[in-house]
């Protein structure tokens, strides 16, 4: 009996062995060595130099440029994440209300998006603004312009680019937290004296926040972390730090400088994350996923 | 009232056609004559599919992404499903820390977690290969395994299983003939899940791939960058409609499935 006990209680340790090995091996030890190899240095014949040196955090940290472009990537991720939920809560709500029916085909056609390729939904904006894109050859054709206007590669496109692919992420979550708000509580609401309106803000809105929350930090954080949006329909002016990451390490091969500046952005936006699970959990990311 | 609930609604079309009508133009212009493969629409051609079937580096990109979502789904699946197990089924020690450094893959950025990877194997003098492409995609898919598992566990009812064994049966036949066709069709959606995640994949991808290998998003991106080539409308068509179609296959015949063993329980009785 007392074997069987000492077996049960090692079960889920058992069960869980395979990935928990694997996470430790191929991310938290690996993020352990990126510390240590932010510290060492990149010398001019190639070879890294061991030691404790502080010169790549020094650049990281007091070169303009790369705060500059810091700066500018959380500008991006900021726009991204409020243009989502401004844009996005409205669907949501539509959705968590409309009868049964629809909503299983809203839904699905919700969940389509994240199916679709990331790299397509990118690149499906150069056929709509690009030069001979469908932008331009219609007011050619309606004789508003004359001659095909630039609308891409720029800051705006994309934040365009990023708003198109992370608002799912938004609606799905706002979405979540609305459905399961009890539908009694806003007719309370109503029956008390309050306009839909009132009831709105004073019983809905504040009751979706958790929804909310999770669909910004989603955004943000994944809109933070890209580099493959600026590429495609960005300038040379709008790297993201991501790109910087991407670049110290594949195109210069300056791996303790890609290290300090990858650590840089996980410290960033890892204190986002840390913030947000500290007030309301991971359960809430969770959710989307029933 | 009434015309605040219709604006929601114009709201929502809208949006939704902002989602869609960008993919809808690719799948348009795959189709189209025109020979740069852009506006104006000059009639109906399949030649831009012809030429990506005779693309050998488009092939070989897709045979190697096929390859690279069926390994990565099958162990990712495989180890996040007995990590879900454990999470649903038990209670142990530090259950909240463990159940964060489950998902821990997708609460750090991609671009953080791809060099860590790459610069640990690097230094344990390990090239490039199509193993570390794996090793990453399996580290970044297990969390979407482990969330789309629990949460379709958590619904699955114990008594059969303990009826199971009270007649008899080990845990581990128990486990075989109860549990797991029982979990089957949430072991499924880890499975499509990690595999279109896969699939999907560019941030981690650019990162890992050694030189020469392409999977499809890599291909499509280089060759976003050499010049805009009328074949990436053809390519992406075929990939919303495979990712969009193997989903819908998948729920499909799990749909016969279930409906055959239902009729087959019936039968029985």
């Amino acid at each position: 009996m007392a074997a069987d006990v000492a077996g049960a209680r090692r079960t889920p340790w058992v069960l869980l062995s395979p990935s928990l090995a694997t996470i430790s091996l191929l991310l938290i030890i690996p993020m352990m060595f990126i510390v240590v190899y932010s510290f060492w240095l990149r010398t001019a014949t190639g070879a890294d130099q061991v030691g404790f040196y502080l010169d790549n955090w020094i650049e990281v940290l007091g070169d303009r440029f790369y705060r500059d472009i810091l700066f500018q990537t959380f500008a991006i991720a900021f726009y991204t994440t409020v243009i989502c939920a401004l844009v996005g809560y409205i669907p949501a709500y539509f959705v968590a209300n409309t009868p049964m029916k629809s909503k299983t085909f809203l839904l699905l056609m919700l969940m389509l998006p994240f199916w679709i390729s990331y790299i397509i939904r990118t690149m499906s904006w150069i056929n709509i603004l690009g030069t001979s894109g469908a932008l331009n050859t219609l007011m050619i054709s309606l004789g508003i312009i004359d001659e095909p206007i630039q609308m891409l590669y720029n800051q705006t496109t994309v934040i365009l680019g990023l708003v198109h692919y992370l608002l799912p992420f938004m609606i799905l979550n706002v979405y979540v937290s609305l459905d399961g708000i009890d539908k009694n509580l806003t007719e309370a609401a109503k029956s008390l004296g309050c306009t839909g309106w009132q009831a709105f803000r004073e019983v809905t809105l504040p009751l979706s926040f958790p929804g909310l929350a999770a669909g910004s930090l989603l955004c943000f954080v994944l809109a933070a972390g890209t580099y493959i949006t600026p590429i495609v329909l960005g300038g040379p002016r709008d790297a993201m730090f991501a790109n910087l990451v991407f670049e110290a390490i594949v195109t210069q091969l300056n791996w303790p400088l890609g290290s300090a500046l990858s650590l840089v952005l996980l410290a960033l936006l890892g204190a986002l994350v840390v913030i947000y699970t500290r007030y309301l959990g991971v359960d809430q990311i969770a959710k989307s996923f029933k | 009232m009434m015309s605040g609930w219709s604006l929601i609604r114009i709201t929502t079309i809208l949006v939704y056609l902002f989602l869609f009508a960008p993919v809808a133009v690719v799948i348009l212009l795959a189709f189209n004559a025109n020979q740069f493969g852009s506006f104006p629409i000059e009639g109906f051609s399949t030649r831009w599919f012809e030429a990506l079937w005779n693309n050998d580096a488009i092939i070989r990109a897709f045979k190697t992404s096929l390859l690279l979502g069926a390994l990565t789904s099958s162990i990712s699946t495989t180890f996040g499903t007995l990590a879900a197990l454990a999470m649903v089924r038990y209670d142990f020690p530090g259950k909240r820390s463990i159940s964060t450094l489950l998902v821990a893959p997708i609460l750090i950025p991609e671009v953080v977690l791809a060099v860590a990877l790459l610069l640990f194997l690097q230094f344990l003098s390990m090239p490039k290969s199509f193993g570390l492409l794996l090793m990453g995609h399996v580290v970044f898919t297990l969390p979407f395994v482990v969330l789309v598992v629990q949460a379709r566990l958590v619904s699955i009812r114990r008594d059969v299983e303990e009826a199971a064994m009270s007649l008899g049966a080990t845990p581990i036949q128990t486990f075989f003939e109860i549990t797991l066709p029982l979990m089957m069709p949430a072991v499924m959606a880890g499975m499509l899940f990690s595999f279109t995640i896969s699939f999907d994949d560019i941030t981690g991808t650019l990162f890992w791939k050694p030189g020469g290998v392409e999977t499809v998003p890599t291909q499509i991106f280089a060759m976003l960058r050499n010049s805009i080539s009328p074949e990436i409308n053809a390519l992406g068509a075929v990939m919303v409609i495979f990712t969009i179609a193997l989903p819908l296959i998948a729920t499909a015949i799990a749909r016969i499935a279930s409906a055959r063993k239902i009729r087959a329980q019936k039968a029985a009785a």
